[in-house]
């Protein structure tokens, strides 16, 4: 990571967004081109198999599918920029308002998966790390390391057994949220969907905190801090701590990259109405108005998160927050 | 030696968890107040040690018996919360890196304020502080107590951890290596610090170095660690004197001091013959028989005892040598005389915007054993670089044997780049691990002179005899070398492309004095076969010992250079003589 203080904070960020920018719009230009690339005629996937050669004609020009590749990228790019996504090809309906709710709901299970799941590691990986090489924290990372190697929809499936089909049904099956009410006033049909994302990546967060914890707990600053007779208690929390968060920090933003794609596994096997679930049927139904929007907000996304990512790590590393002297 | 000493440990042994001991039964007094130099090379036991006077011992190791007392209090005995009343309380202790020993997350205040927190409980912190810093030589306003670690030099770092160390007035202060990290004029500001603080607050030291010239500045005895065992201490004035009475009597401390070059007299450094053991491969009996000239059957199957060898002056060994110490003999003074081979003129180079090297001229002679010398950050790497061909943004000419000469080595003829070679700092970096030692000497045979394998394997093995090398070695990967062993490796890489011109980048700065002067016997080996050397280190010492002329640099510009008698003897550029003031003050005792 480049260092703020060449040049001024506000130039710094004024950069990383600038290149987050530049990031989605390279996504912009690869989605783009992919779903162009799709065997796939819009016009048929809209008036159906039995159209007529004159209709199909007349709806692909309607639709300026006869006009060059880069003038319909520039029309949808502006369209994007002006907050008009396009109508979906499947359904008719303007794609901002089919996506809108759907954001909101998938926003709602990540939060809460990594809420939960980012307590746990941090828990967890601490309680690793203080106990190194003992029975505790061999019991915990070898069953983070098994439970990493669970593939999500395994995961996912064994939940539903476990939960709410055979062994102890408490929990709906299927995640059929109320169109109109918020996500969170009908947080049963949230656990099970957060549920498997938190088994899925609290492990991989929580081996990266109990490494991270371990190597500056062992670190030199920490024995001279010990040799000078300071505390046990605050060598770890004063001292060891701050410094094992900074990659804790980043591990999670690249987690919650993984979850704002990842989620679709999860939606599509709870039947969550989110963004993942959206994008999916959209690829099924050839819907490239809507694979094109979902596909450029879930990049916004990743950018907007490791982008913050990056702002609090250089706000816990004094060496990236001040400048050399 | 007082009949109160104020540490004494007794019997001091620490294991490693999978078996073998790292100390095996150390045996150390201290006088209140006096400063012990506790003198070791890698892998000695030194910092084990020393952190074992605090009760620690690093993660894989453990204190497996002996007592460590400090004034009536035995510390190895204590529960946990009694041990860290003692540790900064009664025993300071200054870490040897002062880069990663500081918390880089916390201001200097914070560390500060932690302290005395800790072991200054109802007393007027403030004032205290406040001294501290001061005695250390550090200013103890506001806006330094808000800095973070990396906002502060090396020096200053440092000096940092040695106001940590002496604020709660500890009777005792275990120095670790404090100043190995440091510039001479740095280091040599340092000591004169740890100096004033011990005497003014009345506190006793042990000084952990591998350097014998910095331990004879600061030391009032020495003790000399080898393979985790005591084998000498001696009052200062026993251990270095030359005629009488006899100094040193273990034939290890002798070697020590022969191999340690001296910027105040010149003499080739003597290596020590042999390695030091790896823990797990300790032989029985006396540790140094093996490389000892003097050893018997009694040396290799029964450990020596401490013997007495006159007042405060102890040794551990069968047969203490007695005689006068035999002078070094005097490296051979060479007027070079020979026309430039390598020039540079008006030579500067930017990193960026950032100019590193301003219009620098520099001669080496055909033949030649020259040094460039200088301190971190003066540009003497920069250099040595730029005419080794690195590149990079460089204005300025650059001739070889009066010939123009490409700043980029891509741009050089072929038989130029062979001619002149280069050689790392880091033997640790510059070796490719996965190869072994014959596929590295190899590669650079086969592709300059594209010789038959027979060849090519011929005159490897007969590279690694020029290096003093055993044959075996060609089949060992560098995982499996001692550092030592591995720069002369890079030494031989180097050879096997006949150069004419050897540049060695501090090629010994990562090494032992022992093995230091073995590389340092080999280049002057190799110069007398017509090899010229040019030589970058930042050790006076050294550039005494074997160089014919040396160029000083300074902020990125040579600021003198010369004949290196001429120079070390009667310098004229004001920066050149407080590095050599600074150099000699380390090696003589100024109180």
């Amino acid at each position: 990571m480049s260092r703020p203080a060449t040049g001024g904070r506000g130039r710094w960020l004024l950069r990383r967004v600038a290149y987050g920018a530049t990031a989605v719009w390279a996504t912009s230009v690869v989605v783009f081109a992919a779903t162009q690339a799709l065997p796939s005629d819009p016009a048929m996937a809209i008036l159906g198999g039995d159209a007529t050669p004159e209709s199909l004609a007349r709806l692909r020009l309607d639709l300026g599918l006869d006009r060059p590749l880069w003038q319909r990228y520039l029309d949808w790019l502006g369209g994007v920029l002006t907050g008009d996504l396009g109508r979906s090809l499947d359904s008719g309906t303007d794609v901002a308002t089919l996506l809108g709710g759907r954001i909101a709901n998938s926003l709602a299970l990540l939060l809460l998966a990594l809420s939960v799941a980012v307590a746990l590691a941090l828990a967890l990986g601490l309680f690793a790390a203080l106990r190194r090489g003992g029975l505790a924290d061999r019991v915990v990372t070898s069953t983070a390391v098994s439970l990493q190697a669970v593939p999500g929809f395994v995961v996912a499936v064994a939940l539903i057994v476990l939960l709410a089909t055979t062994v102890w049904p408490v929990l709906p099956a299927a995640s059929l949220l109320e169109p109109g009410l918020s996500p969170f006033a009908q947080l049963h049909y949230l656990v099970l969907p957060a549920l498997t994302l938190v088994v899925a990546e609290t492990p991989y967060l929580l081996r990266q905190v109990r490494s991270s914890v371990v190597e500056a707990l062992e670190s030199d600053y920490a024995t001279a801090a010990r040799l000078r007779g300071v505390p046990e208690r605050r060598v770890i929390w004063r001292h060891a701590l701050p410094n094992g968060l900074v990659p804790a920090v980043q591990a999670t933003a690249l987690t919650t990259g993984v979850l704002l794609g990842g989620s679709l596994v999860v939606e599509v096997a709870f039947s969550y109405p989110g963004l993942g679930g959206a994008l999916n049927a959209a690829v099924g139904a050839r819907d490239i108005p809507v694979i094109q929007a979902a596909a450029l907000l879930i990049a916004g996304g990743v950018v907007v998160v490791n982008l913050l990512a990056d702002l609090v790590t250089v706000l816990l590393t004094p060496r990236l927050r001040t400048g050399e002297s | 030696m007082s009949a109160h000493p104020l540490l004494r440990v007794e019997g001091l042994r620490v294991a490693l968890d999978i078996g073998p001991e790292v100390l095996s039964g150390v045996d150390l007094t201290l006088d209140p107040g006096e400063i012990v130099g506790l003198v070791g090379e890698s892998g000695s036991g030194k910092t084990t040690l020393a952190t074992a006077l605090l009760g620690h011992a690093r993660p894989g190791a453990r204190i497996t018996g002996g007592t460590v007392t400090v004034g009536d209090v035995e510390i190895l005995g204590l529960r946990p919360r009694e041990l860290r009343r003692v540790r900064g309380g009664l025993v300071g202790y200054v870490a040897q890196d002062p880069a990663t020993a500081l918390n880089p997350a916390l201001r200097i205040g914070t560390q500060l304020a932690e302290m005395a927190a800790v072991h200054l409980r109802g007393r007027e912190v403030t004032a205290e502080v406040g001294a501290a810093l001061e005695a250390a030589g550090l200013p103890s306003d506001r806006a330094f107590l808000r800095r973070y670690p990396h906002q502060l030099s090396g020096g200053q770092q440092q000096r940092v951890l040695i106001a940590l160390a002496f604020l709660p007035n500890p009777r005792l202060v275990v120095l670790d290596e404090p100043t190995t990290a440091l510039d001479v004029t740095t280091q040599a500001r340092v000591l004169a610090s740890v100096r004033e603080m011990c005497r003014d607050r009345g506190a006793a030291a042990v000084y952990v170095s591998h350097d014998l010239g910095v331990v004879r500045g600061l030391a009032d005895r020495v003790a000399v660690m080898y393979a985790g065992r005591v084998v000498e201490t001696a009052p200062l004035g026993a251990l270095f004197s030359s005629v009488s009475p006899p100094g040193a009597r273990h034939p290890y401390t002798r070697g020590l001091l022969a191999a340690s070059p001296d910027v105040a007299v010149r003499g080739a450094p003597r290596p020590i013959p042999g390695h030091a053991p790896s823990v797990t491969a300790r032989p029985p009996g006396c540790a140094f028989a093996p490389r000892c000239v003097a050893a018997d059957a009694l040396c290799r199957t029964e450990t020596p005892g401490q013997v007495e060898a006159g007042p405060g002056h102890v040794v551990a060994c069968h047969h203490p040598l007695s005689g006068a110490v035999v002078p070094s003999e005097a490296a051979v003074v060479q007027d070079v005389v020979g026309e430039p081979l390598l020039r540079a003129r008006d030579v500067s180079f930017s990193y960026g915007s950032q100019r590193v090297l301003h219009e620098v001229s520099l001669d080496l002679r055909e033949g030649a054993f020259h040094a460039l010398v200088g301190e971190s950050g003066s540009g003497k790497t920069t250099l040595a670089r730029v005419l080794s061909g690195f590149g990079g943004n460089v204005t300025g000419d650059l001739s070889y044997a009066g010939e123009p000469l490409a700043v980029s080595g891509a741009d050089r003829p072929a038989e130029l780049r062979r001619r002149i070679q280069y050689v790392f700092q880091n033997p640790y970096r510059a070796l490719n691990p996965r190869h072994t030692v014959a596929e590295i000497l190899r590669t650079p045979i086969r592709h300059l002179f594209g010789v038959p394998g027979d060849e090519a394997r011929r005159r490897a093995l007969d590279a690694l005899g020029r290096v003093a090398l055993r044959p075996e070695i060609a089949g060992r990967r560098p995982g499996e070398l001692s550092g030592g062993e591995r720069q002369r490796v890079a030494v031989a890489r180097a050879l096997v492309c006949e150069p004419s011109v050897l540049i060695c980048d501090e090629i010994t700065s990562a090494l032992d004095v022992s093995v230091q002067a073995a590389i340092l016997e080999l280049l002057t080996t190799l110069r007398r076969d017509g090899l010229t050397v040019l030589f970058v280190t930042h050790d006076l010492g050294v550039v005494r010992a074997v160089a014919d002329e040396v160029s000083v640099m300074h902020r990125g510009r040579i600021v003198e250079h010369g004949r290196t008698d001429d120079v070390l003897d009667d310098p004229e550029a004001p920066y050149t003589r407080s590095l050599v003031t600074a150099a000699r003050g380390a090696v003589r005792q100024t109180w």
